[in-house]
């Protein structure tokens, strides 16, 4: 039995996200992350990999068969980003004998375990029906657009390499060409260069989907929070005249022409011995690394951070109701120059969203990458098809199946349908 | 009172194995056909095997089945199809002496103390309550049973073509016969109707052999039945000519006269064996077609083209057969034509080969629309394994797409039913690298004993060699070597410090049991068959254990059986359109339901609470 996970909160931004990690190596896996408390008591712990941390949260084990799903399981309830809960993920899915779960597969490993009662079951459908009515329907509109345009090209091309593949073993005694190869050699080659090119466009997808990350940094007292408020046109962050007042991460959703914007407010950059405000400062670093754009509240030119710039980065000078030391300027207090930021921050997302890919899901991208490397492998032993046809074939299926996942069914039918139609078969 | 436990009607190549299987299963069986000299004919092209087709021989053989043996017999030109490529898509192929098959199936027949042969022609069947019970013949006679197993191929309204005309084949116009189609038309299966076709026959003694290539058999022959090692008969070569520019120009001058092109058919043939009309029309630009001139028999004359089947009338056939090389002067002994037959719906059978509405009532061969001696030999098989064991009242058996291509085949019949005449092809296998021809006997022979269908004689020989491949394996597993130690064996291996066993790398391309020999010398002490077995074995290990999870996944589904009569009105929240897709196709397991167009995650969980509702109040 796999060990299985996935997101069980909802997707996106929000105050706690929980992965739950269910199965035979659920508490094994865990274990690679951090010091498992005792079971089923909650144990607040920093969660490492290869010597980064990947967060900090509250980890509760459960052992079999005293859990939702009646297996070992763990839930991991992290901070609610999308940054983190991704990189969690990805960590997890590199495990030996780890994946990611199928929808409702949860669900389905309780109700085998005779976890569920009835009414649960109906509970639960009744749920994941709604969403997967929603999905569906969005699923089609997309489907009937961009991802199948996509996916329709390479379907066809790998449907073409496994059918003259198929072709060299099934009917091997009749009148199909012998060497195949080169054709299957451009086929195959074609389909992994756009995998590849899609797959570094994801990101982008998923920001337009999940929304950009804009993160105001400065240094301590500059008027962050005041200008986030004036952004928001709302009381989100206390604002005073003391240095260091935000000290978590502080998170406002809005729309900035059209786009969904997270506005991050974060705590002023400085050295300090307080315990509370250095974590405060070090997570306002690292959500400021990992943020799609970053607005640079200076007090006087040349003032630097410990954040790596980027070309992209704003840069506005603080407080200009109080004093105007460079152009461009912003006060939070009065208003000045806030559309202006505005417009900049939509002229410095609007690129990043046009060369997005479609997408935009996990489960896209994992289905990408399955296809991709079984590409690769099939493109290795091509050299060899003469003699083993039957492992090549093997590899082109599993990136059919993987691409098959995200655009309908593609059944043996189809593929006989390709042999019959491209070869004289019958002798 | 009943006289047999299982009946089979028909004496082909489902009626035959099925007969078999439910006699070494203990059962009092009969076998009714109208001529008891006709059965184990082969009508079509003299030959058992090919890829996947020769899987199903040998997983026949695993349950000690006939077909596999008789070919064994009546073979007269063994080759090991794709002998160059892998082990996991070789396939066995014979061409068979026709009159030698015939003998054998009827010799082996005769070995079954627990097996009657009758001849007679059946009427009707006996139907008790959504239950079958018996059969009467047409002199009146009632022969009661448990079950029976009608394998009627195409007698179904069959009609043959030669252009345009056409005459009743197969059963049609006898009064009785279509009594018992009726029957069959009233437990409410749909029909569809399909069409095959065969070439004219050569007179070989007319053929100029001198100026053909001819094809041998292998140099070591590759027999079906894992108890034999070689053929019984001498070996033969087949010719080899082609079809040319004339040939197709008088097809192409004459297609108004095919009883395909002229309109004459409706049903649907099969793509993978089109008629010379279909390759001319179809592969236009091809300007030659290959032909293989595949003798009947050692003493038989007759020759079989394969390649040209047609529905042409006679004088063309002649007309275009003479275009040949080597045919210029050839006789046909016999037209060839078309004949279309109807077939019944397989959707409408259980895993078991069991109609879903008629208890006790099994259908095997081609009346399920498949095409080819082994396929429906290997429904025949299932039929007969489980007519038996619902006559002692012991649970069926069915086998997964995951353990045989009998399986891919029985679940592709009963979940997507057919649309051409269904013919195994190995791509149909999803799990191809693990159900090999070679491991048929490993993978099938000990569920057949658990079942109580296998010899003494085969039972043993299968436990030593299980027992002799299970101690090589330990061996070459047992000791990791370094990566300089595996190149002084001559293994290429890249120097990146990982230790591999010698099981290990007999997975590379290009490791042999000799490598395996030089890093453990007591390998070579086991005899070659043995060495090379477990080499075919390594060979796929790493693809196998990753489709190990899909496998596991689809095994528990099917598992999850849902009980015959299951009331799926009664289930809320399951949408309208599905509860009635699900009552239309009635799927007999999960992995069935799932397979459904529109199911979603949801509605299966739904179904799954419900089917297994009963058993969780049955275990409180």
């Amino acid at each position: 039995m796999d060990t299985i996970f996935a997101l069980a909160s909802a997707h996106g931004r929000a105050g706690v996200a929980v992965l739950r990690i269910s199965g035979p190596h659920s508490h094994w896996a865990a274990g690679q992350l951090c010091a498992l408390p005792p079971v089923r008591q909650a144990g607040l712990r920093v969660l490492r990999h290869g010597g980064e941390t990947l967060d900090q949260g509250l980890v509760l084990a459960f052992s079999a068969p005293n859990s939702f799903t009646g297996e070992d399981a763990v839930e991991l309830h992290l901070h609610g980003s999308i940054a983190v809960v991704a990189k969690v993920s990805e960590v997890l899915a590199q495990m030996e004998g780890l994946r990611l779960a199928d929808a409702g597969e949860f669900t389905r490993r309780a109700m085998d375990n005779g976890h569920l009662d009835l009414t649960q079951v109906e509970g639960l459908a009744d749920l994941i029906d709604a969403e997967s009515e929603s999905q569906r329907k969005q699923a089609l509109q997309v489907l009937s657009g961009a991802i199948a345009e996509k996916v329709a090209p390479w379907r066809a091309d790998l449907l073409r390499a496994a059918a003259l593949i198929e072709a060299t073993i099934d009917f091997a005694d009749e009148d199909v060409p012998i060497d195949v190869a080169p054709e299957v050699l451009g086929l195959l080659c074609r389909v992994k260069e756009d995998l590849v090119a899609e797959q570094a466009r994801t990101g982008a997808a998923t920001a337009i989907r999940e929304g950009f990350e804009v993160a105001i940094v400065g240094a301590p007292n500059v008027g962050k929070s005041t200008l986030l408020n004036a952004l928001a046109q709302r009381e989100a962050a206390i604002t005073s005249d003391i240095a260091g007042t935000t000290r978590d991460v502080i998170e406002v959703r809005m729309h900035i022409a059209g786009l969904l914007v997270t506005l991050l407010d974060t705590a002023g950059l400085r050295d300090s011995d307080d315990v509370v405000e250095s974590i405060g400062i070090a997570r306002a670093k690292q959500r400021a690394e990992a943020s799609d754009l970053r607005i640079f509240l200076l007090q006087q030119p040349g003032e630097a951070f410990d954040v790596a710039s980027r070309p992209d980065d704003i840069l506005r000078y603080a407080k200009s109701d109080v004093s105007t030391v460079a152009m461009p300027s912003v006060s939070g207090k009065t208003g000045a120059g806030v559309e202006d930021l505005l417009a900049e921050i939509a002229s410095k997302l609007a690129p990043k969203t046009s060369s997005a890919g479609v997408f935009s899901r996990q489960r896209h991208l994992l289905a990408l990458t399955t296809a991709e490397i079984a590409l690769g492998k099939a493109i290795n032993t091509l050299p060899r098809a003469s003699v083993m046809p039957e492992v090549i074939a093997t590899e082109i299926r599993v990136a059919l199946n993987a691409l098959e996942g995200i655009l309908g069914h593609i059944g043996v039918e189809d593929l006989l349908g390709e042999i019959f139609s491209s070869f004289c078969i019958g002798k | 009172m009943k006289q047999f436990d299982v009946i089979v009607v028909g004496g082909g190549h489902a009626g035959a194995e099925a007969a078999a299987a439910a006699a070494r299963m203990g059962s009092r069986t009969a076998l009714v056909t109208l001529r008891c000299d006709a059965i184990g004919v082969m009508s079509c092209n003299p030959a058992i095997g090919g890829l996947g087709k020769g899987h199903l021989v040998r997983e026949i053989d695993a349950f000690d089945g006939i077909m596999g043996e008789a070919a064994d017999r009546a073979g007269i030109q063994f080759r090991l199809l794709n002998r160059r490529k892998g082990p996991a898509v070789q396939g066995p192929r014979t061409q068979a002496d026709r009159k030698l098959y015939r003998q054998a199936i009827q010799a082996l027949l005769a070995e079954y103390e627990s097996l009657t042969i009758l001849q007679a022609e059946v009427a009707s069947l006996i139907i008790g309550s959504h239950r079958v019970g018996g059969i009467v013949l047409a002199d009146g006679s009632h022969i009661k049973a448990d079950a029976v197993i009608i394998t009627a191929g195409t007698f179904l309204n069959g009609v043959i073509h030669v252009g345009d005309q056409q005459r009743a084949g197969g059963r049609v116009g006898d009064a009785p016969s279509i009594l018992l189609a009726q029957q069959l038309a009233d437990l409410d299966l749909q029909r569809g109707r399909l069409k095959t076709g065969t070439p004219p026959r050569l007179d070989g003694r007319t053929i100029n052999w001198s100026v053909l290539d001819s094809q041998p058999g292998d140099d070591t022959p590759t027999m079906f039945s894992f108890l034999n090692s070689a053929p019984f008969v001498p070996q033969i070569s087949c010719g080899i000519t082609q079809t040319n520019a004339r040939t197709h120009d008088i097809v192409r001058h004459n297609l108004g006269r095919s009883a395909m092109y002229g309109g004459h058919i409706s049903g649907v043939g099969p793509r993978y064996c089109p008629s010379i009309e279909d390759k001319v029309v179809r592969f236009a630009d091809k300007d030659h077609h290959q032909i293989f001139l595949e003798p009947e028999g050692l003493d038989d004359p007759t020759v079989y083209p394969n390649g040209i089947s047609t529905s042409l009338p006679a004088d063309v056939q002649h007309q275009y057969v003479r275009s040949i090389l080597g045919l210029e002067s050839v006789v046909i002994t016999q037209p060839g034509y078309a004949i279309e037959y109807d077939y019944f719906d397989p959707r409408g059978l259980d895993p078991a080969l069991q109609v879903k509405a008629m208890s006790g009532l099994f259908f095997a061969g081609q009346i399920n629309g498949t095409t080819g001696y082994e396929e429906a030999a290997a429904q025949g098989l299932v039929a007969g394994l489980n007519a038996a064991l619902l006559a002692t009242g012991r649970p069926l058996v069915t086998l997964s797409r995951s353990e045989s291509y009998i399986g891919v085949m029985i679940d592709d019949l009963t979940t997507h039913g057919v649309t051409e005449p269904y013919r195994m092809f190995t791509s149909r296998a999803e799990y191809r690298l693990a159900l090999r021809a070679d491991n048929a006997d490993q993978r099938l022979t000990e569920t057949a004993i658990a079942l109580g269908c296998v010899s003494e004689k085969r039972t043993n020989s299968y436990s030593t060699k299980a027992g002799l491949l299970s101690a090589a394996q330990s061996l070459l597993s047992q000791t990791a070597f370094s990566p300089r130690e595996l190149q002084a064996a001559g293994v290429e291996v890249s120097a990146d410090g990982a230790r591999r066993s010698a099981y290990d790398v007999l997975a590379f391309e290009g490791v042999t049991p000799e490598h395996a020999a030089r890093l453990v010398p007591d390998f070579a002490s086991f005899d070659q068959a043995i060495q090379l077995q477990t080499a075919c074995d390594a060979l796929y290990v790493q693809y196998i254990q990753r489709q190990d999870r899909d496998i596991q996944r689809l095994r528990a589904d099917e598992a999850l059986a849902i009980p015959a009569g299951f009331d799926y009105s009664g289930i809320p929240g399951l949408s309208n359109e599905l509860t009635q897709k699900l009552k239309r196709v009635l799927p007999v397991n999960i992995f069935q339901a799932s397979k459904i167009e529109g199911m979603t995650p949801a509605a299966l969980l739904l179904l799954i609470s419900h089917v297994r509702r009963p058993s969780r109040r049955l275990m409180a």
